[in-house]
């Protein structure tokens, strides 16, 4: 297991934090997807450190406006800044991020190394978020998002996206 | 001219990535099949958020107030530093997935000792981006075994790419002054020790793919000093084509 990154957020701030999503998966807030490292509040400035789950992922220019957004009507101003280390990690989305992801129809990730046998199509293990099932087979190594793979279910049949553990 | 050699040194390492991720760009909703043409796509993108990461470091350490965009979009041929490797065309898929490989082998060796640099930035940069790399050799490697151990023309679709685009493969090892000064202050990589991991790791993957590893001694190069084949102009018409008719445009 990785170890545990501590984030550094200043509590008045979550119910707001909350109300931003990820423009690729909206089911997960930032704070569920683990991309918030530091929000304070400094002499009324949102200094917010956001970290992107891929380099190129364009959600975060996104994010970043968003994240404005949301405090605009509290008359506060946010600075984003982008950090790279230490580097994201699927192991920074929350348990309750999982299961929305799961319900959402996205399949979570594995472990480091099931992850590997399964995106070599040596084994069967990831589970289809329709009907459960582990029979299951890989499509595409990449999918709609750079941080997804496509699967397709070979019990109900229904295609689906599987979120790449990335360590 | 510290500084000078750290900016050159990084605009060399971001403009292949760059130059690479345009040309699997002009493959977007033309790969031969959708989950092809959605991996290229995915590879460019990765290619370009790292490029990003370079280029916004690079215009920082410039200090004229660029932007990553006017590093990307507003210069001249000669100023772009990648291998002449990345910016050979897409033939056919053969050459796609060869030009991928051969460049993906040496990112992945790249990144892995950038992740020693004693500049933080390009530590970082590398941390994130190895990941990343890894998956794209993973695939491209894939498609040169399948490929190479397909089919009569398969393999000799995939046999044409690797000899057409082997002689652009020892440029990646040529140091510039840039290189040296920045591997003296540990901050850059020396790409001549990889070589011969290059070549062995390489020849390997070929000859699983029932592929001849070419013998050729004579190699081309000058992307790296700036000097670029005749593919050079046409890539950047089309990249730069509307920071150029409409300067400054955004959307
Ligand atoms: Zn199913």
């Amino acid at each position: 297991m990785a170890l545990t990154q501590t984030v550094n957020i200043d509590q008045h701030l979550i119910p707001i934090l909350e109300q931003v999503s990820d423009p690729e998966i909206p089911v997960l807030t930032v704070l569920d997807l683990g991309v918030i490292r530091e929000a304070i509040e400094v002499d009324g400035v949102i200094k917010v450190k956001l970290t992107p789950t891929y380099s190129g992922c364009p959600a975060m220019d996104v994010i970043g406006d968003d994240l404005k957004a949301a405090f605009n009507p509290l008359g506060k101003s946010v600075e984003v800044e982008l950090i790279l280390s230490p580097a994201w990690s699927t192991d920074w989305i929350s348990e309750a991020g999982l299961l929305k992801m799961e319900e959402y129809g996205i399949a979570r990730p594995l472990s480091e190394s099931a992850d590997k046998e399964v995106l070599l199509g040596n084994a069967k293990k990831v589970i289809c978020p329709q009907c459960k099932s582990t029979n299951t087979h890989l499509v595409s190594q990449f999918g709609s998002t750079a941080c997804k793979a496509l699967f397709k279910c070979d019990d109900c049949l229904e295609p689906f996206d599987y979120f790449k553990c990335l360590k | 001219m510290k500084q000078n050699n750290l900016y050159n040194y990084i605009i060399s390492i971001a403009d292949n990535s760059l130059i690479l991720a345009q040309r699997l760009g002009e493959l977007c909703g033309h790969g031969p099949t959708l989950e092809t043409d959605i991996a290229g796509t995915n590879i460019s993108l990765d290619l370009i958020g790292q490029t990003r990461n370079y280029y916004q470091y690079a215009a920082k350490i410039q200090g004229e107030g660029k932007t990553e965009d006017d590093l990307a979009f507003l210069r001249l041929e000669r100023e772009y530093k990648n291998v002449l490797l990345v910016e050979q065309p897409n033939d056919h898929f053969g050459f796609v997935m060869g030009r991928q490989y051969l460049f993906d082998v040496f990112h992945l060796l790249f990144m892995t000792e950038m992740l020693n640099s004693k500049d933080e930035t390009l530590a970082a940069i590398a941390k994130k981006g190895i990941k990343e790399v890894s998956y794209h050799k993973r695939f491209s490697g894939d498609w040169v075994k399948r490929l190479g151990d397909g089919t009569e023309e398969s393999n000799a679709k995939m046999q044409e790419a690797i000899d057409d685009l082997w002689v652009y493969t020892d440029e990646l090892f040529d140091l510039t002054e840039a290189d040296k000064a920045m591997i003296a202050d540990g901050i850059g990589v020396d790409t001549s020790k990889l070589k011969e991991l290059y070549y062995a790791e390489i020849s390997e993957l070929l000859k699983e793919a029932n592929l001849t590893v070419p013998e050729g001694k004579y190699f081309t190069r000058g992307g790296k000093k700036g000097i670029h084949s005749e593919h050079m102009g046409y890539i950047l018409s089309d990249l730069q084509y509307m920071q150029r008719t409409y300067p400054n445009m955004e959307w």
